[in-house]
């Protein structure tokens, strides 16, 4: 008793100062939990939308796509993938045929990691699209690896057999060459190394052409089939 | 009387007293997302939004912050205003919140808030806190504002993206990359010091005049 009294006169005993933290962390946990709450659905929505347009962008021709997840040496068609396994997207058109695969990969560019994602179609051992997804790049140099329309669709119907090599601008002559951007050679020749990193990784793990596997029967569209 | 002092608190962080070009704080961002115009934007208003809403709390609170845990306090204040920020971005605006990356995170560790809530907030009633909070965080926007503007069109000839100079434009690359930032900042407070000494030296010739007149 005679303690607290003590120190209540030096100034807000411990308790108090251990109160008010505590209770501004409340606080703020609490608003921190509300926003978070409040924003998931929207920014989950907004990125399953992007990989959704980056997956129609880099496959031509595709109107269904499903997740493929590359598990005990095959490829699942499943929702669920766990944080140690990496997937795929299937592509498939109007008649629910196999297109290409949209390869999702990763690897460093100039400043910080490049994640992009690409079309490919095993037939025809062609990369079909190339779309970046992130990238630190330098802003009005590196960043033409996405804003650039002409290094962008040079990635359409280009042959990766072996595998695709950038060369300097205007030199272009085999089916598996594409030009580099003057000024970002080094993004350009990234963006050309993460593809044909991915290319020898995951070609030894796709099926082979014609095994692919089907589309999977979205659930609304058996709800519609049965009586 | 009343009036005059909310507006004398507004407009010193404007001008007289700007956090960047005048008190040189928050150079961390300064630098960083100002290579073009519309992220020093974004950058500027996710930090007019956490300065401010800081302010109005801490200017409210001050009686009840015992001052021995003020900062943690002002920091708990501070973060939570930055998250809320950081997700309101990421679900309104997902293509500027890649841009800004990192350094949204990094407004909590912005000097200039914490200092206003320190040197200002913490011992003003909310009007006048929240006025100096609006005038500072609207110098450091102006001033991002500024920095991002020269620096994009000088060297992306172009702003808020739209081409300015047509193709025969060539950019002056340096300027968007991070030592154009250190040139543009060098070159604008190189300015305003000029500035300064000359109000001074013509303040001082008219106090010398007046008292010859005399």
């Amino acid at each position: 008793m005679n303690l607290g009294a003590q120190m209540n006169t030096d100034g807000p005993g411990s308790l108090r100062l251990v109160m008010t933290l505590a209770i501004a962390g409340l606080i703020s946990g609490i608003a921190i939990i509300g926003i978070y709450e409040s924003t998931l659905p929207t920014i989950t929505a907004n990125k399953a939308r992007e990989l959704r347009e980056a997956v129609f962008k880099v496959l031509p021709g595709v109107s269904e796509m499903q997740q493929l997840v590359y598990r005990d040496g095959q490829l699942i068609p499943t929702e669920e993938r766990r944080k140690d396994e990496q997937a795929v997207y299937g592509g498939y058109d109007r008649e629910g045929d196999f297109v290409g695969y949209a390869i999702p990969a990763a690897g460093p560019g100039f400043q910080d990691t490049i994640g992009l994602l690409y079309g490919y179609t095993p037939q025809r051992k062609q990369v079909l699209g190339m779309e970046v997804l992130e990238s630190r790049e330098t802003p009005g140099l590196g960043d033409k690896i996405y804003k650039d329309a002409d290094f962008v669709g040079s990635f359409s119907q280009l042959s990766i057999d072996p595998n695709i090599i950038a060369v300097k601008k205007g030199t272009k002559s085999r089916p598996n060459e594409i030009d580099a951007i003057t000024g970002a050679t080094i993004s350009s020749k990234a963006v050309v190394r993460i593809i044909n990193e991915a290319h020898v990784e995951w070609s030894v793990r796709l099926p082979l052409p014609g095994a692919e596997p089907p589309l999977r029967e979205a659930e609304n569209a058996s709800a519609g089939d049965s009586p | 009387m009343k009036k005059n002092e909310s507006y004398e608190e507004f407009i010193k962080g404007i001008w007289r007293d700007n956090p960047v070009f005048v008190q040189v704080l928050g150079m961390c961002p300064m630098l960083a997302v100002t290579n073009s115009a519309i992220n020093a934007i974004a950058m500027g208003m996710a930090t007019f939004f956490v300065l401010v809403g800081s302010s109005f709390l801490v200017s409210s609170f001050r009686s009840w912050i015992p001052k021995q845990v003020r900062i943690s306090c002002f920091i708990i204040i501070i973060a939570t205003f930055v998250t809320v920020a950081d997700y309101t971005l990421l679900a309104l605006v997902p293509k500027v919140h890649k841009e800004l990356g990192a350094f949204i995170p990094l407004i909590v560790a912005n000097c200039m808030i914490l200092g206003r809530q320190e040197a200002f907030s913490s011992r003003y009633p909310v009007r006048l806190a929240v006025m100096d909070a609006i005038g500072m965080a609207g110098g450091f926007l102006l001033a991002l504002f500024s920095l991002g503007a020269i620096r994009e069109i000088l060297g992306d000839g172009a702003l808020f993206g739209f081409d300015l100079f047509g193709e025969n434009f060539e950019p002056w690359v340096i300027m968007i990359l991070p030592p154009g930032g250190f040139l543009t900042l060098g070159v604008i407070l190189l300015f305003f010091n000029w500035f300064r000494f000359k109000k001074d030296e013509f303040l001082a010739e008219v106090a010398a005049a007046e008292r010859g007149g005399n």
